[in-house]
């Protein structure tokens, strides 16, 4: 059981690096890497896109692993990160409408958000059962 | 809901890490059950009485 798990965590883990890695590419590759090309912009966007898929079907095999006391922290932790997502999400994006913060809303300040609140609910929610 | 399995492992001479491998949950789950903080689903609890040889019914008991 352990063995498997992780094999399916390494498998997690590599996913989400290399589309860490394809985000940067695709994000600094125009300026720095291939000048803006007409077809390697695009190519890199789709690529990461396809990277994300691969990561969202690794977690899906790593969850289906679990057993029903981790799926209902995961499930758990999962609900409250996207309640305070969208509650998050709408005041950052009124502050920003209304002018009450200097810079632009980023799309990256709500993906940290969100992940560092579900890593946050995971570990509460896993000490809740200890 | 209470439950006898910490008494019942104990008696068999079993870890918790022993028990959740055979039933097939983490040594968490184990440990969450016998502090009634988590009550298992069906397949577990059956997976139990089949182990501990015993009618669920004589592990768990129902308490309003």
């Amino acid at each position: 059981m352990k063995l498997e798990r992780n094999k399916r965590v390494k498998k997690l883990a590599i996913w989400t690096w290399t589309w860490v890695a394809t985000v940067a590419i695709a994000t600094f590759g125009p300026e720095f890497i291939w000048d803006h090309h007409p077809f390697l912009t695009p190519f890199a966007i789709i690529v990461n896109f396809a990277n994300g898929i691969l990561m969202i079907l690794a977690n899906r095999n790593l969850f289906n692993h679990f057993d029903e006391l981790e799926k209902k922290i995961h499930l758990e932790s999962l609900g409250i990160t996207l309640g305070l997502a969208v509650i998050f999400g709408m005041s950052y994006s009124l502050l920003d409408t209304t002018n009450l913060i200097q810079q632009d809303a980023q799309i990256s300040i709500l993906v940290m958000f969100i992940g560092l609140t579900y890593l946050t609910s995971v570990f509460i929610n896993s000490r809740r059962y200890r | 809901m209470k439950n006898k399995i910490r008494e019942l492992r104990t008696a068999r001479n079993m870890t918790q890490e022993d028990l959740a491998e055979i039933i097939g949950v983490s040594r968490q789950t184990i440990n969450a059950i016998e502090k009634k903080k988590f009550d298992p689903s069906l397949p577990t609890a059956f997976k139990l009485s089949k182990l501990f040889k015993l009618p669920i019914d004589q592990i768990f008991f129902f308490e309003e």
